[in-house]
């Protein structure tokens, strides 16, 4: 593995890095500090540059002057140990945090598309999965009368097509976390960012839904940002995986390659070996 | 349903005993009967002026339910005016501490004053003291919403009033439901109180017969007004448990 302690940069962030800086303005979310459309023409989908993240009486930065980019349709795994900032990372980048310093850019064609999966479901009780889909429409007055078709389809396409009346107590967490996918997909996104949504599921459901989403990234066109602390998942799931250490910044960056991926690629020595490099990276930065 | 049985046979073996013991100690004179009546007496005064015990009942419930359903919508109503204008909170919810500690006994008579004897005072008392339960147990309802559903929420820049009426109202409503099992009690305690007062109801047959030293047809009034909030509350428990049953208003998954 190459590239610890800096990155792997692929060669748009090179153009993007050329841009003028220009400050930010903290009341918007993020992705509403775009770059201008001329710009947009190289740009990738996501730009994060010199960014930085600090809370109130912590002694360091969660995010520490951390710059990536990510091209267009390429699909990231973000991975490291615990505390390292995986998930306030993509809080940044979804705009549920206000940064510290630096700049999130989302590329303007795909600054609305953007979707978020928290790690647990979080359904609306009182709500049942085809309810619970159709609140975001709700929430941004998108829903009509045609959007209760879309939404049974949606949920009949991740295998819920029985359970559209149920309410989540009545669900499995497989199921749940089925809906909370399907919530998420409901406004088109382009970009989906999940937060390590199968974290708590058994191995084979979450085989299951690793699977779907590979289904759903080839059907939708989507991409997606993958937080995670589970290497094989990271590698198994990612064009790209992003390893970051305790103090904020990226410790590892590399590009995945695979002809196709289903669960046999997971006893491949080419998965594998992949797998061992990050292990061993992996432990010897949570021993740090 | 045996062990419902199990559950609920002390409770009975009780008040047949306890009623047993109260019939023995009248009945030998160790306590006089125009101080403490027999049950078998209250019982008989009870079957003897059916009419005029249901009647005086109907026209208390009457009170309550205009009471208890003016201080609901008012309470609702209020505590979310209260919830999306803090401002209007920090304003008025210190004056609405008056609702819970006025004793209602001493404002009756200023009722009475300003709507006369008659029904009108006795909703206003039953109003009075059932608004500020329903009024806390909403305001809190409705702060008190699952932090991991709001932030869920404001992922998608809801209006206010969206936020409102799709996440805090029906976390709410189990509060809501609370606040009126506490707020049906206390509106038959204010229903009775004013009707000492102003008149009509039970708490006016209550009243008349102490006048009388009908001891036993006061023991039937207030065994009446028991039971009618013990019904009240059941009512609302069986509609908290439809209402829930249907729709399962928790706080988070």
């Amino acid at each position: 593995m190459e590239s610890r302690g800096g990155i792997d940069a692929p060669p748009c962030s090179r153009r993007l890095a050329l841009l003028r800086y220009r400050a930010i303005d903290f009341t918007k979310p993020p992705h509403l500090n775009q770059v201008s459309p001329r710009e947009t023409a190289r740009a990738c989908a996501i730009d994060v540059e010199h960014l930085v993240k600090r809370f109130p009486n912590q002694p360091r930065d969660v995010i520490h002057r951390m710059s990536f980019t990510v091209p267009q349709r390429q699909c990231v795994s973000l991975l490291g140990p615990s505390g390292c900032g995986k998930t306030t990372l993509l809080r940044l980048l979804m705009g549920i945090e206000q940064l510290s310093e630096g700049r999130v850019s989302i590329d303007p064609n795909l600054a609305g598309h953007l979707s978020y999966v928290f790690q647990e479901p979080r359904l609306v009780p009182w709500r049942t999965s085809f309810e619970n889909v159709r609140l975001p429409l709700e929430l941004t007055g998108a829903a009509s009368g045609e959007t209760s078709d879309e939404i049974e389809a949606l949920l009949g396409s991740l295998g819920l097509a029985e359970r559209v009346s149920n309410f989540p107590k009545e669900l499995s967490g497989g199921m749940q976390m089925r809906v909370s996918l399907a919530r998420a997909l409901i406004t088109k996104p382009k970009i989906l960012l999940l937060d390590e949504p199968f974290a708590a599921l058994d191995e084979r459901t979450r085989f299951r839904l690793q699977d779907l989403l590979l289904d759903l990234r080839a059907r939708l066109d989507l991409q997606y940002v993958f937080v995670t602390h589970s290497i094989s998942e990271a590698v198994y799931l990612g064009d790209r995986v992003l390893l970051m250490d305790r103090t904020g910044q990226i410790d590892t960056d590399q590009t995945i390659e695979f002809a196709t991926r289903d669960q046999s690629l997971k006893l491949t020595p080419a998965f594998n070996e992949h797998v061992s490099a990050f292990a061993r990276r992996f432990t010897e930065l949570e021993a740090a | 349903m045996i062990a419902m049985l199990r559950n609920r046979l002390p409770a009975w073996i009780f008040l047949f005993g306890l009623l047993a013991v109260w019939e023995t100690i009248v009945r030998s004179g160790w306590v006089a009967s125009y101080l403490l009546p027999a049950p078998s007496d209250v019982y008989a005064t009870t079957l003897e002026l059916w009419p005029e015990i249901w009647n005086a009942t109907l026209s208390t419930l009457s009170s309550i339910v205009w009471g208890l359903s003016a201080s609901f919508s008012l309470g609702v109503t209020l505590a979310i005016g209260f919830f999306a204008v803090p401002i209007l909170r920090r304003a008025i919810l210190p004056f609405c501490l008056f609702f819970q500690t006025v004793p209602i006994i001493a404002i009756a008579p200023l009722l009475v004053i300003w709507f006369g004897f008659g029904e009108t005072t006795v909703r206003a008392s039953a109003f009075i003291v059932s608004l500020f339960p329903i009024l806390a147990n909403t305001l809190t309802g409705l702060q008190e919403t699952d932090p991991l559903l709001r932030e869920m929420f404001a992922l998608h820049r809801p209006t206010k009033w969206k936020m409102i009426s799709k996440l805090q109202i029906p976390s709410a409503i189990p509060y809501i439901l609370t606040g009126l099992r506490i707020s049906v009690g206390l509106a038959t305690i204010g229903a009775i109180v004013g009707e000492f007062i102003a008149g009509g109801g039970l708490g006016s047959l209550i009243d008349s017969a102490r006048t009388q030293q009908r001891v036993d047809l006061v023991f039937s009034g207030v065994m009446a007004s028991s039971v009618l909030a013990l019904l009240l509350v059941l009512t609302i428990d069986l509609i908290s448990g439809l209402l829930l049953r249907r729709r399962p208003y928790t706080r988070s998954a």
